[in-house]
């Protein structure tokens, strides 16, 4: 098992540019996760982990060793593809002893590791079956199969889940952090899933246009993204945009809309200018003591909690509140914001202003 | 429950039936009279109205395979009773066998000079469409386009530079030339139908070969290759009957040693008129393809709707 570096990566292809420059570190027996919408670059920079595709220019580190101009086939790394990719014309047996043929490993050997791979993945039973009939699920089972019976350095998973059933996905999704969990390898996971990252992932790299956005655990960037882009992919419904033109200073605990004051973590930078405080759905509070008021358009209901939609002088923004809260459409209620749980955005680059609570979160990713 | 599927009546059986019928007597008829032919005597195989029932004789092949020469009825005599079966069929003719006749070697010759040039169209195919369906070429497109124009006028138009450059490069009349000739004709087909097989195969059972620590070229022929079978079988296929059946290039380009065997059938004719000896090269002529064609079948049958239908 090994620890992954990943230092300016870059992908053109043609005029296109995949992959600006990626730089983090996997560190050993992690669970990582490449996050972002489809086009971002994820899939192409695992496959230059991978050695599928060769970086225009950058480094990869597998144990301080650098593959990064390396033949996939000397990385010593295994890969589970989206479609699986289980070689049609094999069985079951031999889809999942083809890479150890290759190594010379004796056959008496080949048979005990499949075997013990097999009871991993409890797939004893459809070992002699050619993969053809298989469902998705026992499919998915072979091709990790095929991949951890070579106990190789990483595992690299692009989209795995992708091509079951959504009520299937939730188990395998278990079923492989389970995996993980026991066999403690260091792997890569490519999802534009966000509820998957946060759910499997011990940390998660945010990915848009060929750039790393932010790159942390995943509490660190749901409470705290260094961007507008993370804040609005990340969480369901996303985090809200109050929009507002005015001024925070270095030092600052507050800022006023429309002649409210909020509270606000201090702040350890000032910008003047087009600016955007950011806050999660269940950090609004409805009071009627708030002089900042609100519109309710909609509330829908969720079980324990519901989704109160309200139109406020600066957009619409969505509240996560109990159920138990009474609200009726068409009311205007008060508005209030947790204030330990806000950010201010640069609104002109969605980058994030560096206050006394995200200070470790900004300077880590 | 309840189907979408509308079941034929019987009216519509009865008429699709017949006219799957009436086509397979159309396409199989001029192969019967061939065969039949085959068996006939000379004078029944001229004879009209045509004769459907005859008596069947071997004429036509002990003729196909010798060379016989008229003798007086002295020399007849000194001859001596016939020994054989085939003696006695043209004894009746006042003639004895003098030898073989070139059949057999035109016909070993269509049989290497055939299964040779297939077997290298599809070799050479199957490599290029790899690379053209698989690898960044610069120019892909124009190039696929190139040699697909070779194929936009009747190869025979190029007949007299052929003629000339095998001639110079000492290649007419030789195997050899006949192979690549062939080969060079067959190659666009087998490039372009092939590319099509590989597109459709999904280059992630490559990567994934390629992850488990095989080679680029292993990858290639563990597991492309036995995907790629059915495209290949269907491929030499459609090599073998070009390169079988192929007239004009072989009547141009070989007379003695390399001669193909659909030049050499109409010679049979001779003077005598002998359209059974013809026929039974004719039939004998066709036993190789139908019998690689029926090896294949199975692959053709899925090959013809596997590489036509994009995704």
């Amino acid at each position: 098992m090994a620890q992954i570096r990943i230092e300016h990566l870059r992908k053109d292809f043609g005029s296109f540019t995949a992959v600006k420059s990626s730089s983090f570190t996997i560190e050993d027996g992690e669970f990582f996760m490449l996050l972002g919408p489809s086009g971002c670059g994820k899939t192409t920079t695992l496959r230059m982990m991978a050695g599928l595709e060769l970086p225009t220019s950058g480094h990869i580190f597998i144990d301080d060793e650098e593959v990064s101009q390396k033949p996939a086939s000397q990385r010593d790394i295994a890969f589970v593809f989206q479609m699986f990719a289980l070689y049609p014309h094999m069985n079951v047996r031999k889809n999942i002893s083809y890479p150890l043929y290759n190594q010379g490993m004796p056959r008496a050997q080949i048979k005990e590791k499949i075997a013990e791979v097999a009871k991993i993945l409890r797939i004893e039973d459809i070992l002699d079956r050619p993969v053809g009939g298989l469902s998705g699920g026992d499919r998915q089972r072979v091709a990790l199969g095929r991949a951890i019976v070579r106990d190789p350095k990483a595992f690299f998973m692009d989209e795995p889940l992708g091509a079951l059933d959504a009520e299937f996905r939730e188990h395998m999704a278990e079923e492989l952090r389970a995996l993980h969990d026991r066999m403690e390898a260091t792997t890569v996971y490519v999802t534009h899933d966000q509820l998957e990252a946060m759910q499997m992932g011990d940390k998660i790299v945010v990915m848009n246009h060929g750039v790393v956005e932010q790159f942390g655990v995943p509490q660190d960037i749901y409470d705290w993204p260094a961007t507008k882009f993370v804040a609005d992919f990340i969480g369901s419904p996303p985090m809200n945009f109050l929009d507002f033109e005015g001024t925070v200073a270095n030092g600052a605990t507050s800022v006023q809309l429309s002649g409210v004051d909020f509270q606000i973590p201090e702040m350890l930078t000032g910008l003047q200018g087009d600016l955007s405080l950011g806050v999660r759905p269940e950090h609004v509070k409805l009071t009627d003591t708030s002089a900042y008021r609100g519109e309710v358009l909609a509330a829908e209901y969720l079980g324990t909690t519901q989704i109160v939609t309200l139109r406020t002088d600066h957009g619409i923004i969505k509240a996560r509140l109990s159920s138990s809260t009474n609200v009726r459409e068409g009311e205007t209620v008060g508005v209030d914001l947790d204030a330990r749980k806000l950010t201010v955005f640069d609104a002109q680059t969605g980058h994030a202003l560096m206050s006394s609570a995200n200070k470790e979160v900004l300077t880590h990713g | 429950m309840s189907f979408s599927v509308t079941h034929p009546s019987l009216r519509q059986k009865w008429i699709a039936g017949t006219l799957v019928i009436l086509y397979a007597l159309l396409t199989i008829l001029p192969l019967l009279w061939i065969i039949a032919t085959g068996f006939k005597s000379p004078s029944d195989a001229i004879a009209y109205p045509p004769k459907v029932v005859f008596d069947p004789t071997l004429e036509g092949y002990v003729n196909l395979f010798t060379t016989r020469t008229r003798m007086t009825p002295e020399a007849l005599e000194e001859a001596g009773p016939p020994q054989t079966w085939y003696d006695q069929i043209v004894r009746q003719y006042d003639m004895v066998i003098s030898g073989p006749s070139r059949y057999g070697e035109r016909f070993l010759n269509s049989v290497i000079i055939g299964f040779g040039s297939t077997f290298l169209s599809v070799f050479l195919g199957t490599l290029a469409a790899y690379g053209f369906s698989r690898f960044k070429v610069p120019l892909k497109d124009d190039l696929m386009f190139f040699i697909l124009s070779t194929r936009m006028m009747p190869p025979i138009a190029v007949a007299i530079p052929i003629f000339l450059m095998f001639r110079q490069l000492g290649l007419s009349d030789t195997h050899l030339g006949m192979i690549l000739l062939y080969t060079a004709v067959n190659l666009s087909l087998s490039v372009w139908l092939l590319k099509g097989f590989i597109d459709e195969i999904p280059v992630e059972y490559e990567e994934a070969a390629l992850i488990d620590g095989y080679t680029r070229f292993q990858a290639f022929y563990k597991v492309v290759l036995p995907q790629a079978a059915t495209g290949i079988a269907s491929t030499a296929i459609f090599c073998l009957i070009f390169s079988w059946n192929e007239y004009a290039f072989a009547v141009l380009l070989t007379s003695g040693t390399a001669q193909t065997a659909p030049p050499f059938i109409p010679t049979i004719i001779g003077v005598g008129k002998d359209w059974p000896a013809v026929a039974a090269g004719t039939t004998l002529f066709l036993v190789p393809v139908m019998v690689f064609t029926i090896l294949l079948r199975k692959h053709l049958l899925r090959g013809i709707t596997f590489g036509a239908v994009r995704k």
